[in-house]
């Protein structure tokens, strides 16, 4: 089937088997490889993106289910390494990650997160990031990263 | 992991969605959110050889009021309920329940009528519209017919819906008892839970303690003969059939669904007393 989806801004069409999944969609068709497959069974969030400005997982979402759609992915925050997104400043300031397996879906959880709820409690956005598994840090600085984003000190 | 091949067919309407259902018979599934779908195709766990997506039917998305009830339409996001002033307002149980559902990126996608009609016995949503004694609306080629709650869910991944036939309402009786709560045991916090209970005045329905969401009816015959919710929730386990697995065992489901009523009793009855 044909789809075309907007991610990060462009319109990306192409010629796709019906069972292709979004995640593959955007690595394989529009080439964008920070979004992670990470369990592959909607558990671990690595694959987060945006979907119409939402969290969603992208292996649990077909590409014919944003056809027409909005997508943004981590590449979509910030186009020039130099002009960062707050929260991902604020990844970096707060040394939120170690290995970086689950950094993109973490902020792109994180972005969706603030979107809904500007200015959460420490609580909040625990319960926020349930949906994505990290390995290495305990948590700890990717919640102080997102306290600190949503203050606006992220430099 | 990539589901098995399938034909994709998108619906812009309900009648539309019935036609390219019926047209395919029992090869055909409904898609709406994909949140309970998907994961089982992974697993070659489902196999359909067309999926009719659906999820673009704004005509079913909704809460409203309709005279006495209140009606939910089947493609609801769990955020959606859970931020609706209405539901918060008439149906806490239900907006709060849905809060808890799986996490963020699940509840952006996951619908109250997929979850029920998946009629998964570990899930939120069918024990808490047990408790709150909803009716559910299902529409076919052949007309519109309603179900109540408890014919509903008939085992597990079983519902009474006929194949080709489209869950779109959930229509709720304003409760006439206030107290509710909802309360579930899980492992990680993305977890199906191991064991939960829904509250609403009297009614008290139990998640993951057999093939179905069950009516904990020892429980709520106590209640209404004037047991303390301690001496009513004793009773939590009986005539339930808990699955064994790796999570927990029989066992220790009937001792967590006792100390689980007994709070989400405690619970409600607070609620109940008001502030």
């Amino acid at each position: 089937m044909k789809v075309s989806v907007t991610v990060n801004g462009s319109a990306v069409a192409a010629e796709i088997a019906d069972r292709t999944l979004l995640v593959h969609f955007l690595r394989d068709v529009a080439g964008l490889t920070a979004t992670n497959v990470g369990c592959d069974t909607s558990s671990c969030g690595a694959c987060t993106v945006l979907l119409d400005g939402q969290s969603v997982k992208s292996c649990t979402v077909l590409a014919a289910q944003a056809d027409g759609r909005s997508v943004m992915t981590v590449e979509g925050l910030s186009s020039d390494p130099a002009e960062m997104h707050p929260v991902q400043r604020a990844f970096r300031a707060e040394h939120a990650l170690q290995c970086g397996f689950c950094t993109p879906g973490m902020v792109m959880a994180a972005v969706s997160l603030l979107a809904e709820n500007p200015d959460p409690t420490e609580e909040q956005v625990r319960s926020g990031l349930e949906g994505n598994l990290c390995r290495c840090t305990g948590y700890h600085n990717i919640v102080r990263a997102i306290l600190a984003a949503a203050r606006g000190d992220a430099e | 992991m990539i589901p098995a091949p399938f034909s994709y067919q998108r619906a812009w309407s309900v009648d539309e969605a019935l036609d390219l259902a019926a047209r395919r018979g029992d090869e055909a599934r409904f898609l709406a959110g994909g949140h309970s779908l998907l994961p089982l195709m992974k697993l070659r766990l489902a196999v359909p050889e067309v999926l009719v997506d659906i999820g673009r039917l704004d005509e079913l998305c909704y809460v409203r009021e309709a005279g006495s009830d209140i009606v939910v339409g089947a493609l609801t996001s769990h955020q959606e309920l859970a931020q609706s002033s209405l539901l918060h307002r008439e149906l806490p149980l239900l907006a709060q329940a849905a809060s808890q559902v799986g996490d963020p990126q699940v509840r952006h996608r996951g619908t109250i009528g997929g979850s029920l009609a998946h009629a998964d016995p570990a899930a939120d949503l069918p024990a808490v519209i047990m408790a709150l004694d909803a009716t559910l609306v299902a529409r076919g080629l052949s007309g519109t017919r309603q179900i109540g709650a408890g014919e509903f869910f008939r085992d597990m991944f079983e519902s009474a819906l006929e194949p080709g036939e489209l869950l779109t309402e959930i229509r709720i009786p304003r409760p006439k008892a206030a107290g509710w709560s909802y309360v579930k045991f899980t492992n990680r916090g993305i977890d199906w839970a191991i064991a939960g209970v829904a509250v609403q005045g009297g009614r008290v329905a139990l998640v993951n303690m057999g093939p179905r969401p069950l009516r904990a009816a020892a429980v709520e015959r106590a209640l209404a003969d004037g047991a303390a919710p301690g001496q009513a929730a004793a009773h939590a386990a009986d005539g339930t059939s808990p699955p064994d697995d790796l999570h927990a065992d029989r066992a220790y489901r009937e001792h967590l669904a006792r100390v689980l009523v007994a709070r989400a009793l405690e619970e409600a009855s607070s609620r109940a007393a008001g502030p």
